[in-house]
C-alpha cells in the first residue's frame, strides 16, 4: 500500500474533501489527513478494519460499495479515492461511474494482472497466479475481476472517462518498466475525471 | 448558587452500591410549550471522578422508560440499565470519565414529573404536567451541567430517545460537547412508530382506572392499561428471530394435568405478561403518555427548513452513529440518514451497523463488536482530552 502514496499525495489538493472507498485500516487516509489536512471520510465493511480506523480517530462509515454511493450527492467531494479495491467489486464499471458522479476527480489504484510474475506463473504452471500481491487461491479470492492496465484504459475510453494522469508502480529494472510498462507494473495508479 | 447545590461526591469503582443524588434547580425554566416550571429537581447518579480540568464528564441520556440508575447496583440490589457499558474498563470507562445519568423531567423516577407536587395546587401535577419536548430535557440537563460546574461534556451518549437528546445537544449547545454518540435513534419518528405509541396510549386511556388521567386523585391505578401499553412497546423492541430463538412455541405446562397440557400458556405470552405487569408496578401512566408524545413530536430538522443537513451544520462536535441490523423500530436506515446528513454538513462522523438479532433492545445488551467500537471511540476521545490539557 505504501507504494501508492507517492503519486496520490501529489494529486490531492490540501484541505480538499476526500472520500476513500474501501479505506481498510485507514493508514493511507490518516497519512493524507496529517500531510494534506484533507477533510476525509472512509467507507469500509470489515469490522476489524473499521475498529482500526476508529482507533486512529478517522471518520469511517460502514458501507458496502456494491450497494452504490446513492447516499452521496453529485460532486460532493473533490476527490474520490479507491485503492486496490476495484478488482473485488461485483460491478467495477458501475462503481467507477458512481465515483465520477460523486467526485470531481477520482484516483483509482489496482493490481496490474499483466505483470511478468503473474504471466510466468500462469504460463509455466498453467494455474491461476498466486503472488505476493494476489495472495489468494482462485476459489476464495476477494479479487474477482483481474485485468491489466490496458484493459482498464479500454474501459475508460469506452465510458468516456478522461485519464488526467497515470503512474505505474513496480520494481524499476534497468528502465525496462518504461519500455514495457504492462510487464513491470505491479500497481497502476490513475487520476480520472468525467 | 444556593447552598443545596454542593458538588456531588464521586462514587468510586467497582460501582458497588450506587446512591442517587438530587439537584434542586431553583431557577424557572421555560418549556417549549410556553409554560414555565418555577423550579425542578433532577435525581441523578454519578460514577467515576471528575478531573481537575473538569472536562471528562460524560452525560448519559436515558430513553422512554429509563431512569438515573444506569450502572452499578442500587440499595435494592437492582443492576443499572446500562451496566454492560458503564464501569471501570468498560466501553464508557469510569476510570477515564466522570459519568452522569439524570432521570429526566416528566418521568417518574424521582425527578419532577406528573407524580410530583404542583406548587400552584399543592397536589400532584398528574395529567396537568406540561407537555415536554426533547429540547426541554436538554435544557434541564444544561441546568444540571451548570449546577455541577461542568463547562463542556466530553461526550453526550444515548440510545433511542437518548440518541435524540445527544443530537439535540449538538444543535442547541454546539460549544458544550466534544462528542455525541447517537445509538439506535432517528431524526424523527415514522408513521408506524407514532401508530405504535398511539396504541399504547389508547391502552392506558381505556383502563377504567385511568379516570382521564386523574387516577392519583381517585387513588386508583391504570395498571392493566399500562401493562398492555408496555407489552406492545416491548414487543416492537424485539425481533422475530430473537423471540423465536428465546421462546419459539414453548408451552409452560407446569402444574397442569395431561389433558390441560395442550392448552398451556405459551412461554412468549408468559414473558410478555410478566414484562407488562412488572412495568406497570413501577411506571406512571401519565409519564408514559407524556414521553411517548414527546417521542412522536421530535423532529430534528423542523426548525431548519426541514433540512437535516442545515440542522447539523450548527453542530461542532464529532459524532459516532450506531445502528443494529434487526432493529425495526429505529432501523439502520434511520441511522444512515443521520450519518448522510452529517457528512453533507461536513461534520466529523463515524457510522457502524452492528449485526444483531436482538432488535431495538440490542442497544442495551452486551455485544462484543458494539462494546469494542464504542470503547475504542471513547478512549480516543479520552486521549484527546489529555492532549488538550498539555
Amino acid at each position: 500500500m505504501s507504494d501508492d502514496i507517492g503519486p496520490i499525495g501529489a494529486w490531492i489538493a490540501p484541505k480538499s474533501r476526500l472520500l476513500d472507498l474501501g479505506c481498510g485500516d485507514g493508514d493511507l487516509l490518516r497519512t493524507l489527513i496529517d500531510d494534506y489536512q484533507v477533510q476525509g471520510y472512509g467507507l469500509e465493511i470489515d469490522p476489524d478494519s473499521i475498529n482500526q480506523c476508529i482507533r486512529k480517530g478517522l471518520n469511517v462509515i460502514e458501507q458496502d460499495l456494491n450497494g452504490g454511493l446513492e447516499n452521496f450527492a453529485d460532486n460532493s467531494f473533490d476527490t474520490v479515492l479507491m485503492t486496490q479495491t476495484l478488482q473485488s467489486l461485483r460491478h467495477p464499471h458501475l462503481v467507477l461511474d458512481e465515483m465520477l458522479r460523486v467526485g470531481r476527480r477520482c484516483i483509482v489504484t489496482f493490481p496490474n494482472f499483466g505483470h511478468w510474475q503473474t504471466r510466468v506463473f500462469f504460463a509455466l504452471r498453467g494455474r491461476m497466479p498466486v503472488t505476493k500481491q494476489l495472495a489468494y487461491q482462485w476459489y476464495d479470492t476477494p479479487n474477482i475481476h483481474l485485468f491489466t492496465y490496458k484493459d482498464f484504459e479500454a474501459l475508460c475510453s469506452e465510458r468516456n472517462i478522461r485519464v488526467l494522469r497515470r503512474a505505474f508502480v513496480g520494481s524499476p529494472l534497468l528502465g525496462l518498466n518504461r519500455l514495457f510498462p504492462n510487464l513491470f507494473t505491479k500497481t497502476a495508479v490513475y487520476h480520472l475525471t468525467k | 448558587m444556593p447552598p443545596d447545590t454542593a458538588l456531588p461526591s464521586s462514587v468510586h469503582h467497582p460501582l458497588g452500591t450506587t446512591a442517587p443524588q438530587i439537584a434542586v434547580i431553583n431557577k424557572p425554566m421555560d418549556l417549549v410549550c410556553g409554560t414555565t416550571l418555577p423550579f425542578h429537581s433532577l435525581v441523578f447518579e454519578a460514577y467515576g471522578i471528575l478531573n481537575k480540568a473538569r472536562n471528562n464528564a460524560v452525560l448519559i441520556c436515558h430513553a422512554l422508560s429509563g431512569d438515573h440508575h444506569a450502572a452499578g447496583i442500587d440499595k435494592d440490589g437492582k443492576v443499572g440499565w446500562w451496566d454492560h457499558y458503564i464501569g471501570p474498563d468498560k466501553a464508557i470507562d469510569t476510570n477515564k470519565f466522570f459519568v452522569i445519568c439524570p432521570n429526566n423531567i416528566g418521568s417518574c423516577c424521582g425527578s419532577t414529573g406528573p407524580t410530583a407536587t404542583d406548587p400552584e395546587t399543592g397536589k400532584p401535577y398528574g395529567k396537568n404536567f406540561p407537555s415536554i419536548q426533547v429540547r426541554d430535557w436538554v435544557e434541564s440537563q444544561k441546568y444540571l451541567m451548570d449546577h455541577l460546574k461542568i463547562d463542556c461534556w466530553a461526550a453526550v451518549i444515548g440510545g433511542s430517545l437518548g440518541g435524540m437528546q445527544a443530537m439535540c445537544w449538538a444543535l442547541a449547545y454546539p460549544e458544550k460537547l466534544q462528542h455525541a454518540v447517537v445509538i439506535a435513534a432517528a431524526m424523527k419518528l415514522s408513521a408506524q412508530n407514532i401508530a405504535f405509541n398511539e396504541i399504547a396510549r389508547r391502552a392506558i386511556q381505556s383502563d377504567a382506572e385511568f379516570k382521564e388521567g386523574d387516577y392519583l386523585d381517585y387513588q386508583t391505578s391504570p395498571k392493566q392499561g399500562l401493562a398492555l401499553a408496555r407489552m406492545i412497546g416491548h414487543l416492537t423492541y424485539l425481533s422475530d428471530d430473537a423471540l423465536g430463538r428465546k421462546f419459539g412455541r414453548l408451552v409452560n405446562s407446569d402444574g397442569l394435568g395431561a389433558a390441560e397440557k395442550e392448552l398451556g400458556e405459551f412461554e412468549v405470552a408468559n414473558y410478555l405478561n410478566y414484562q407488562g405487569d412488572k412495568f406497570s408496578q413501577q411506571f406512571d401512566a401519565n409519564s408514559y403518555i407524556l414521553i411517548t408524545k414527546m417521542l412522536d413530536h421530535f423532529d430534528l430538522a423542523q426548525d431548519y427548513n426541514n433540512d437535516p443537513t442545515e440542522a447539523f451544520s450548527q453542530a461542532k462536535c464529532q459524532f459516532l452513529v450506531i445502528s443494529f441490523s434487526s432493529d425495526w423500530r429505529f432501523s439502520p436506515l434511520c441511522s444512515r440518514q443521520i450519518t448522510n446528513s452529517l457528512i453533507g454538513a461536513g461534520k466529523a462522523v463515524s457510522y457502524i451497523r452492528i449485526e444483531s438479532d436482538q432488535g431495538h433492545d440490542a442497544f442495551l445488551l452486551p455485544d462484543t463488536r458494539y462494546q469494542n467500537a464504542l470503547g475504542l471511540y471513547l478512549s480516543r476521545a479520552a486521549s484527546e482530552l489529555e492532549a488538550n490539557a498539555l
